[in-house]
């Protein structure tokens, strides 16, 4: 099986040789494979958004390594890694352009990663059917407001865009940073079923961090759950399938 | 009538300085100070080239960079050097005043019957006045154009998303830092050209000709929006600078018309500003307490 990120002992320390010394990620050893969809559980501070910063560039590593695809990109840039890597974040309003058209923010994530050169954008009728087609995979009437800017959409709407703006381009990794969590209870439950079945539809390679335990539960086909900077439980397949809220909530209780 | 006719010449010269600070202002979506320094340098390139020989075309094309060129400074102090927006301008807008005097060696330096864009052989049918509004409008369009064009671009679309979103452009691979650069670069190398186009009607380039002009900018811009109101596509709104800039110099027309001496401008532009930044809150005020009697 193919491997899409593998972390060594990925590290990183903050306030190095200070009185406020902090060990945030500590010795990470993961391996992610293609088409796993990984689900990140974890209380506050546990170190879940320092594993996707670390991953995605944000934030550097005090010592380990990290591969994405094959590819040692542990001194990498945030916008080197871009061409293997979409994320999904949290607050709508980070993750499309509020002024642009919807059109226009799919466009612009068409060539997440490459180079933008001085030559028309292609806005042509012909991409215009195909902007209209992804769009309408989310069948959340997104694809009617193609040229309504991105500002005016409804929470739900825009992050439904941002989900579909990282996964235009394929990437070798996508991390979801509880991109559900600011939105309704109904909303939320429909972009996560969403997700799912286009993870499963175009067998992305996927790490969700939630707070969702049910979701954690139900979706995603192995489970992490980080503490104090390590990953204090990583289970797969029947083993997940397995596990109860119950169970869930003992584990939390115990860390 | 010449009055009118000259406003609408000055309002095409200064259009460009408004269409330079649209970039950053509203789309990068900070105050760029450079222009104070940038405008003069212009002014000060284009007619220290002429005075030495060189073609008034290349004199203004010697302006623009040396605008771009300043953007630059900026653009690396605020990206690279992480000093804030604001004082990466005022830094660079001060060190320019120096390098105009140096570039003029005096404080202000006249082109006093020497060639300009606007007395050229090829024109010298037409009065000036209409020579100003004829090389005016074609150089604001091929600007206008030029720049709407860029806009629709790949590299276009990711400087405006920059300025939009900078976290999403740069998850999305794009350099924001980069992109800032050029649209500081872009920015005022236009209004670099604003400066090289002014000095050459005007006559002269003067090293304090540069205090009020992001004021003027940005009543052009403003003034537009206040103006035309309502949905409108970028390059609708790169039109609404140049119609703000030309109704801009009516009312200086109108001001001085009705007594006002040419030593009140600058508190007469600021005035103008703060008014049309105010109208559209006051506006929605105003009308909030009627629908309230009602």
């Amino acid at each position: 099986m193919e491997t899409k990120l593998q972390l060594i002992d990925a590290t990183v320390v903050v306030n190095q040789a200070t009185a406020e010394e902090k060990t945030i990620l500590d010795h990470v050893n993961l391996t992610v494979n293609s088409g796993d969809f990984v689900t990140v559980l974890g209380s506050n501070g546990a170190g879940k958004s320092t594993l996707f910063n670390v991953i995605a560039g944000s934030l550097a590593l005090t010592s380990g390594q990290i591969y994405l695809g094959g590819q040692d990109v542990t001194y990498l840039g945030e916008t080197e890694r871009t061409k293997e890597l979409a994320r999904v974040f949290q607050d709508p309003k980070l993750g499309t352009a509020p002024r642009m058209t919807v059109a226009e923010n799919l466009l612009l994530a068409e060539r997440r990663g490459e180079k933008r050169r001085l030559r028309s954008r292609g806005l042509t009728e012909k991409k215009r059917a195909e902007l209209r087609e992804i769009a309408d995979q989310m069948g959340n009437g997104l694809a009617d407001r193609l040229d309504v800017p991105t500002g005016q959409l409804s929470g739900g709407q825009r992050q439904a865009l941002a989900f579909l703006m990282a996964t235009e381009k394929t990437p070798e990794l996508l991390l979801l940073d509880e991109h559900t969590a600011a939105l309704d209870p109904k909303t939320s439950a429909q972009l996560m079923a969403l997700t799912d079945a286009q993870i499963k539809k175009a067998h992305l390679t996927a790490m969700m961090i939630t707070h969702n335990l049910s979701d954690a539960l139900q979706y995603g086909d192995r489970l992490l759950v980080m503490s104090n900077g390590r990953i204090a439980m990583d289970v797969t397949g029947a083993e997940k399938d397995a596990l109860t809220i119950e169970e869930m909530l003992t584990f939390f209780n115990r860390y | 009538m010449g009055m009118i006719l000259s406003a609408i010449g000055q309002g095409f010269l200064w259009a460009p300085l408004g269409i330079g600070l649209f970039l950053t202002f509203r789309i990068l979506d900070f105050p760029d100070m450079t222009v104070e320094g940038t405008f003069p340098l212009g002014a000060a390139v284009a007619v220290t080239s002429i005075s030495n020989g060189v073609s008034p075309i290349m004199a203004t094309l010697f302006g623009t960079l040396a605008g771009a060129l300043a953007g630059l400074v900026t653009g690396l102090l605020y990206t690279k050097g992480k000093v804030p927006i604001l004082l990466a301008g005022i830094l660079t807008m001060t060190a320019i005043y120096s390098i105009n005097l140096r570039i003029m060696g005096q404080s202000n330096r006249s082109l006093l019957n020497l060639p300009t864009l606007f007395h050229t052989p090829l024109l010298g049918f037409l009065p000036n006045n209409l020579s100003v509004i004829l090389i005016g409008a074609v150089l604001i369009t091929i600007i206008v154009t030029l720049v709407a064009l860029f806009l629709k671009t790949e590299l276009g679309q990711a400087f405006i998303a920059t300025g939009d979103n900078a976290n999403m452009s740069r998850s999305l691979g794009i350099n924001t830092d980069a992109m800032t650069i050029m649209g500081l670069m872009l920015a005022n190398g236009l209004i670099g050209l604003g400066g090289a186009l002014v000095a050459q009607n005007n006559g002269f380039s003067d090293v304090n000709m540069g205090v009020g002009t992001i004021v003027v900018a940005l009543a052009s811009i403003i003034i537009g929006e206040v103006v035309f109101s309502g949905d409108m596509s970028l390059t609708d709104r790169l039109i609404t600078v140049v119609f703000g800039s030309i109704i801009y110099r009516f009312v200086l027309v109108l001001v001085l018309a009705i007594g006002f001496d040419a030593d009140d401008l600058k508190l007469v532009s600021a005035v103008i500003l703060g008014l049309a930044l105010m109208l559209p809150n006051l506006g929605q005020r105003l009308n909030l307490r009627l629908k309230e009697r009602n």
